[in-house]
């Protein structure tokens, strides 16, 4: 395979196995992989950064192994994109916001430190709606990402760089990070794979805090075997999270090979109400193929989907409103004058966040305040157990559950921006997966009239990403020519 | 449902955010739209279901505890790199005790 123009075709193990046979050196790929990149990048504004000291420096490290026949880790040479909302260290991460346009950090998050560890280069950092707050990208301080199907159409969000590197093949593997659907909505947008895993699968230490109850991070790729990989390699217990799991880590790429036939997979009826007719028959056409394969499809419910928006709503915006009170104008670079502290903090803010975060910060305050927290907070978090209760009794009759990732595939640029309550919307299959915590993915599944890449959405019990794996990976291999 | 500009105001305050007068009078508008889609809630009895705040998962009441090994973290130079203005070791911020 040539580098040059092989970049978009890479796979994990397709670079594993140019390194073992000399094809090329991981030096000589990540020069190419940079390069690449580069050129490709002004058609998406996919990336914000690029780090080729960084990558180069993680080559050199692999080159060394393979030339003494030492460590080839399970993602040796892989070109890695990170979403900017995930801290490395001594290399910029904005979090797609003016207020952290000079934010050098001084520590790397634990799943940027074990995708190094096991050999990936991060050749830079991705795009993506200031502090994951949004579903089409387009409040990025730094622009939009545009969609590489369609680029008068919107990437989704709120990891839109990390949807779009993957799909123009700018990286052969990226994270992201999901606190509402902003993995899985972008990842069908653009025809990719996108992974939410369970609640606590992988640390969040190092990924900037949005709602800290709901954050995940998790892995884009081509294909679900490299999506696989990666969450493989940042599962797992970390000390400095401690809202992560001891759970152990399955061998997923192991288990997901194992044939579907006999598993119970359930359509919940409130999913597929106020659905476009295309969306419609696409996801019609994914169930029958999963039945042809062996699996055995019931309706089933999950009643109380309808209030999921108005839950994730108040307490997404409740927790973000305490997470961003840090940034005020003392530590983190940027400080606009006023002539008391109570000035200046309101001025850098005022000045430093853009207007979604702003409506979300307010939205948070103002749920919290005195004489309403019962009404909102303690009344979402309430609804939260009874939409996390529909996903446990859902479970005890079905092994996992189908549905559309969005109600319509990506929409143009623009169209929505000016209308908050519509475009929160188009996250309405999403957010009930971060509320209860269960795994859940994007797996592309067809296409619109126009060319839109359209997604399945594979939710599983608590843990069980090796069953959605197994119904995403044997989708893939049933529909992929 | 529109928010008073009182209340905006007052939110604002509450959230260290300085809003232009646009700004406020959008922020009535969107507030007002978003918490009247969120009434919705009411239609729930609610009365004896627990909150819930986090997802958990059964463990040892102990099992989030690590030894107590000292280690090395940030130096005084790596932690003030990002600060606004620093001086002397510290934070700097616009004088709040009179003397």
């Amino acid at each position: 395979m040539s580098l040059e123009n092989g970049i978009p075709a890479l796979t994990i193990s397709s670079v594993r196995q140019g390194l073992l046979d000399k094809k090329f050196s991981a030096r000589e790929l990540a020069e190419a992989a940079l390069q690449f990149a580069e050129v490709e990048n002004p058609k998406t504004n996919a990336y914000l950064t690029f780090s080729r000291e960084r990558a180069l420096k993680a080559a050199a490290h692999v080159d060394e192994e393979i030339a003494k026949n030492g460590f080839v880790g399970a993602l040796a040479g892989v070109p890695l994109g990170v979403k900017d909302v995930i801290v490395t260290r001594n290399l910029r991460t904005t979090c797609g916001s003016r207020i952290l346009e000079n934010y050098i950090p001084p520590y790397d998050a634990t799943a940027v430190f074990r995708l190094e560890a096991e050999g990936a280069m991060v050749i830079g950092k991705l795009n993506c709606d200031e502090f994951a707050m949004g579903s089409s990208n387009e409040n990025s301080a730094y622009g939009p990402v545009r969609n590489p199907k369609a680029l008068d159409r919107v990437s989704g969000g709120s990891s839109g760089g990390s949807a779009a590197a993957v799909a123009q093949g700018t990286a052969v593997v990226t994270i992201g990070s999901d606190t509402g659907g902003s993995i899985r909505q972008p990842a069908s947008f653009c025809g990719v794979v996108g992974i939410t895993p369970t609640y606590g699968r992988v640390s969040r230490y190092g990924l900037v805090a949005f709602a800290s109850s709901l954050d995940h991070i998790g892995p884009f790729a081509r294909t679900v075997e490299d999506a696989a990989t990666v969450l493989h390699a940042m599962a797992g217990r970390d000390e400095l999270d401690a809202t992560s799991a001891f759970a152990p880590i399955d061998d997923y790429r192991a288990l997901m090979k194992h044939s579907v036939k006999g598993l119970k997979i359930g359509l919940p009826a409130e999913y597929f109400e106020g659905l476009n007719a295309e969306t419609g028959s696409v996801i019609d056409a994914a169930v029958k193929q999963l039945q042809n394969l062996g699996c055995e499809v019931r309706q089933i419910s999950l009643p109380h989907t309808k209030y999921a928006l108005s839950c994730y709503y108040i307490i997404a915006t409740a927790e973000a409103s305490s997470n961003l009170a840090r940034y005020d104008g003392v530590r983190y670079t940027i400080r606009a004058a006023g002539d008391t502290l109570a000035e200046m903090y309101r001025n850098t803010r005022g000045s430093g966040f853009g207007a979604e975060v702003k409506r979300r910060i307010m939205l948070g305050t103002y749920v919290l305040s005195a004489g309403y927290y019962d009404a909102y907070y303690k009344k979402a978090q309430q609804v939260r157990t009874l939409i996390a209760r529909d996903f446990t009794n859902a479970f005890a009759d079905v092994d996992a559950i189908l549905a559309p990732v969005s109600p319509f595939p990506a929409f143009k640029i623009g169209e929505k921006v000016d209308d908050p309550l519509a475009m929160y919307l188009s996250d309405v299959y999403t957010l009930t997966g971060d509320l209860a915590g269960v795994p859940c993915m994007s797996v592309p599944c067809g296409e619109s009239r126009d060319g839109l890449p359209i997604g399945l959405q594979i939710f599983t019990k608590h843990f069980d990403e090796a069953t959605m794996l197994r119904i995403a990976y044997n989708y893939e291999r049933a529909t992929t020519r | 449902m529109n928010l008073s500009e009182k209340e905006v105001r007052y939110v604002a305050d509450l959230a260290n955010l300085r809003l232009a007068d646009e700004e406020v009078s959008r922020m009535r508008q969107d507030l007002g739209q978003i918490l009247t889609h969120i009434e919705q809630l009411n239609e729930l009895d609610t009365q004896s279901v627990e909150p819930m705040a986090q997802v958990l998962y059964s463990a040892d009441e102990t099992a989030t505890l690590r030894e107590d090994v000292p280690h090395t973290s940030l130096t005084n130079a790596e932690a003030l790199a990002n600060a606004a203005i620093s001086g002397a070791s510290y934070f700097k911020v616009p004088r709040v005790i009179e003397r």
